[in-house]
């Protein structure tokens, strides 16, 4: 009969040899590579124990900045979300009024921010879109969660803590980044 | 009544016959696309505006058919009327675009780079002109001429700051209204637009002074950092009004009405006068027939996540619980149970100015 491509091959059906035919043998070459493995370097690391150091370009959870005086950077500008390809942010811009110039850095600051981060897909396209430096991306992942509820992110959850009042929260948050 | 001469005039090699009296803006206008040079103070509903922003420069390589010497220096287009044989160059010309370069830097030495607050960003023509032609830095060493903001009456807001002395909303409130009421005052670097002694502007259609400014100076009140342009909807939409056209495009979030504006064409100019009971108080779908989306160039950032005819306008038809016998969708997750951006039941659009703080609190 024709073959279909030239790949077949014929299949060798020769008997068994003595050493083969004892199979104690083949179980004592494949344990000895199963113990092999033992003493060579291991790629994995224990997660919760001992974590990786981050890419200098790592994109993880995003963080609302501040300024050095505590006031949120934030204008509302919406050119994150424009820039979003997952449509994930949503705003609500108010004005500052007066006497909130220590809260807010601009006179019109966003009211409510939201991320969705089950739409995000961290492409970091919000934080190139920023003309504020008010978001960037942290070396945090989105922690998990039982309910997709825990997953819309507000602004008590997204902004940095005040570097003012609480400046060792500050600095955790703000990570190695500059 | 003679019959007014058709003058040929040739503008980046293209030709067109205008008739005489037609100044040289117009006449690429009427060629249409890059070939237009850009105006900031030039309107053509507008008698007497344009000439002071020099934007529009252009070279004149032959003057005429009898005179073909070439124009000494850049003439601006808008207040320089065509002749016959006459040869202009526009962006085929070195000198324009460099002059143009100037031109913008000498608009932006007062103004504030504040686009991320500003309400006009997204629609302002010196935003596109200096995306066009500007550099990225500044020369300007000083201090930047700064006013306080100013409320001229209870729907227009007024950033001088931001003002590039245009006198558009000057020859808007001087040509629609015959009682006027703001104007320019000092001189030179001093002058800025304001009324005389706070005077509040309650002329029918004064509210048309927010869709001639060219910059963020004049902006609508009642639509003050509710939303950025580029996220609504425009639509086309007329009603019944006795004192206008009632012909406007309505800036829609969903079913909310967030801002109305006349309708612009293609040069940012308005077609139609709008009256402020059309602009400020008609914030209702339910006052309005709508005609369809308003078709918003490709370029423009406005049209981003806006799609070709009717969609996003019309609801589209739920087929799960006819395919379904009947059941339910099982959501996991209304997004309105835990967002708090976007409620339903909360009209942004109805708060009159700008939300503050207190309108958040829950």
């Amino acid at each position: 009969m024709q073959a279909l491509t030239t790949r077949a091959q014929q299949v060798e059906r020769k008997p068994l040899s003595f050493l083969e035919s004892i199979y104690l043998w083949n179980i004592f070459k494949g344990m000895a590579i199963t113990f092999k493995h033992m003493f060579k370097k291991q790629p994995t690391v224990h997660y919760p124990e001992v974590k990786r150091e981050f890419s200098p370009v790592f994109r993880g959870l995003h963080v609302l900045n501040r300024d050095a005086e505590g006031r949120e950077n934030c204008t509302a500008c919406g050119l994150c979300a424009v820039a979003c390809p997952a449509e994930a942010i949503t705003m609500e811009a108010a004005e500052r009024l007066e006497g909130e110039e220590n809260l807010y850095r601009e006179e019109k600051y966003a009211a409510k921010y939201e991320i969705n981060m089950l739409r995000c897909i961290f492409c970091g396209l919000c934080e190139e879109a920023c003309p504020k430096d008010a978001i960037y991306l942290s070396e945090t992942f989105a922690p998990s969660d039982y309910s997709r509820k825990g997953f819309i992110y507000g602004k008590e959850n997204l902004l940095i803590p005040n570097p003012v009042t609480h400046p060792t929260e500050y600095a955790a948050a703000k990570g190695n980044r500059i | 009544m003679s019959e007014v001469p058709l003058f040929k005039v040739t503008i980046d090699n293209i030709t067109v016959e205008v008739p005489a009296g037609t100044s040289i803006l117009e006449a690429a206008r009427k060629i249409g696309g890059d070939v237009a040079p850009p105006a900031m103070c030039f309107y053509s509903k507008l008698k007497g505006s344009g000439g002071k922003c020099r934007t529009c420069l252009v070279e004149v390589n032959k003057g005429s058919e009898k005179d073909p010497r070439p124009m000494p220096k850049l003439v601006a287009s808008c207040r320089t009327t065509v002749m016959d044989g006459m040869e202009v160059k526009n962006i085929t010309s070195p000198k324009v675009i460099d002059a143009r370069a100037g031109v913008v830097e000498f608009l932006l030495l007062n103004h504030p780079l504040d686009c991320p607050i500003c309400d006009q960003a997204g629609e302002c023509h010196l935003q596109d002109l200096s995306y066009e032609h500007g550099k990225e830095g500044t020369r300007y060493e000083f201090q930047r001429r700064t006013f306080k903001k100013h409320d001229l009456g209870p729907y227009i807001q007024l950033h001088m700051t931001r003002c590039i002395m245009c006198f558009r909303c000057v020859y808007t409130a001087d040509q629609l209204t015959n009682k006027r009421e703001h104007g320019v005052l000092d001189r030179g670097d001093h002058a800025e637009i304001a009324t005389f002694i706070e005077k509040s502007l309650d002329n029918d259609f004064i509210g048309n002074v927010i869709d001639v400014c060219p910059v963020g100076a004049l902006t609508d009140k009642t639509f003050r950092f509710k939303n950025r342009v580029w996220f609504l909807k425009p639509l086309n939409a007329h009603r019944d009004c006795p004192k206008c056209s009632g012909k406007v495009t309505l800036w829609n979030r969903g079913d909310e009405v967030y801002r109305v504006t006349a309708r612009k064409d293609e040069w940012g100019e308005v077609e139609e006068w709008i009256c402020n009971d059309c602009r400020f108080e008609k914030k209702q779908t339910s006052d309005w027939v709508i005609e369809g989306p308003r078709e918003i160039s490709r370029q423009s950032v406005i049209s981003q996540g806006h799609y070709a005819g009717t969609v996003g306008t019309v609801l589209p038809t739920e087929t799960f619980e006819a395919v379904n016998a009947g059941r339910q969708p099982h959501l996991l997750l209304d997004i309105h149970d835990v967002s708090k951006v976007n409620k339903p039941e909360v009209q942004l659009s109805a708060i009159n100015g700008p939300s503050h703080s207190n309108n958040f609190k829950d």
